[in-house]
């Protein structure tokens, strides 16, 4: 009996995509961020209002991942930026080869800023590097305020949390500081912003947040080539 | 449930170090999960054992080891396992810690054993 030391990702194809993803992106400086959540927690409708407020000098995308339909594609092409529907045909999660294949006839040098939307799921999604500058969880007051708690790997590894729907907050049971406090206990010193996407509420804030992050990569790309 | 692309992706590990093994064949893959890799090692298991179900890798027994969320402390040094999210260090109470594991999901080692030798057909006993 011989024993093998292997000591390698079980991942490891799709990180050695997601380099190869975030080694482009760093090339032609964008910013990329892997927005994930539960089903129905209002990413799409976040990316809405988000494309709403950029303008086309942002050079902006989106890649928008379902299990069927192109409903959410469609919903963001109003907005006259490249978007292109990732329909995974039963996979819950996005994975690096799909960004890849997405990205094909796209031309990098044309971009900015690239917004991955996963598949509503909070589990699957943490175990698959995308490239991405950043993961951003989005969490809705609908859901339970433990849920950091319940499903700590995406909070641990998300730089940003995003709670939504506080407009509902007056009407459902939802401790909104005792999920921050979640949140930061799994990750501490986790960034949180609160928005309404109906009411307007936090979004500038997120938006800030947004422009920080993009100024903080075009600095360290600018460093880099130097 | 992305655990069956895990199993999927442990399988095809296997498979392509074998190559390198003609003489013999895998006994025992050994693997570590973090416990915030966000995998379920009885669903894990249970996909392993669903895929290899008659197949030429029917007797490879999956060994499963789960690694505690660790920091260190920034402040101090000391190392330390992170119980109930409790990531203040339990040396200098600092908050300043970072994630030294926990997160793994990788393949540790592979056991195979040459055809014809003794033990063929029996499982690792280790």
């Amino acid at each position: 009996m011989d024993r093998v030391p292997l000591e390698r990702k079980v991942l490891s194809e799709n990180d050695r995509i997601a380099a190869e993803l975030r080694a482009r992106f760093q090339e032609h400086g964008v910013l990329c961020l892997n927005i994930i959540s539960s089903p129905g927690s209002g990413k799409t409708t976040l990316l809405e209002r988000t494309l709403a407020a950029l303008t086309q000098r942002d050079r902006v995308a989106v890649l928008t991942g379902d299990i069927q339909t192109e409903n959410d594609a469609n919903r963001l092409k109003r907005f006259h930026f490249p978007v292109k529907q990732i329909t995974t045909g039963g996979t819950c999660h996005l994975d690096a080869r799909m960004i890849e294949r997405h990205l094909a006839d796209w031309k990098l040098e044309d971009l900015d800023l690239l917004f991955i939307e996963n598949v509503g799921n909070l589990v699957c999604p943490s175990s698959y590097d995308l490239g991405e500058a950043a993961k951003v969880v989005v969490l809705s007051v609908t859901e339970g305020e433990d849920k950091p708690l319940k499903y700590p790997s995406i909070f641990f590894k998300s730089d940003l949390l995003i709670l939504s729907k506080i407009d509902l907050l007056p009407y459902v049971p939802f401790e909104i500081n005792a999920a921050a406090e979640n949140a930061r206990k799994v990750h501490p010193g986790m960034e949180i912003v609160k928005v309404s996407c109906q009411t307007g509420d936090g979004l500038q804030e997120w938006m800030n947040w947004l422009g920080e992050r993009r100024k903080a990569h075009k600095a360290l790309m600018e460093t880099a080539s130097r | 449930m992305h655990e069956m692309g895990i199993a999927n992706s442990v399988l095809d590990a296997v498979r392509t170090e074998m190559k390198r093994y003609p003489q013999s064949y895998p006994c025992k893959i050994g693997v570590r999960i973090g416990e915030m890799a966000a995998i379920d090692p009885e669903a894990l298991r249970f996909c392993f054992e669903a895929m290899i179900h008659e197949t030429d890798l029917a007797s490879l027994e999956l060994a499963i080891e789960i690694c505690p969320r660790r920091h260190r402390c920034s402040g101090c040094g000391h190392e330390f396992v992170v119980c109930e999210y409790d990531s203040r260090c339990p040396q200098c109470a600092s908050l300043a810690t970072i994630c030294v594991g926990g997160d793994e999901l990788e393949l540790a080692y592979l056991e195979v054993e040459e055809y014809g030798s003794s033990t063929v057909g029996a499982k690792s006993t280790e």
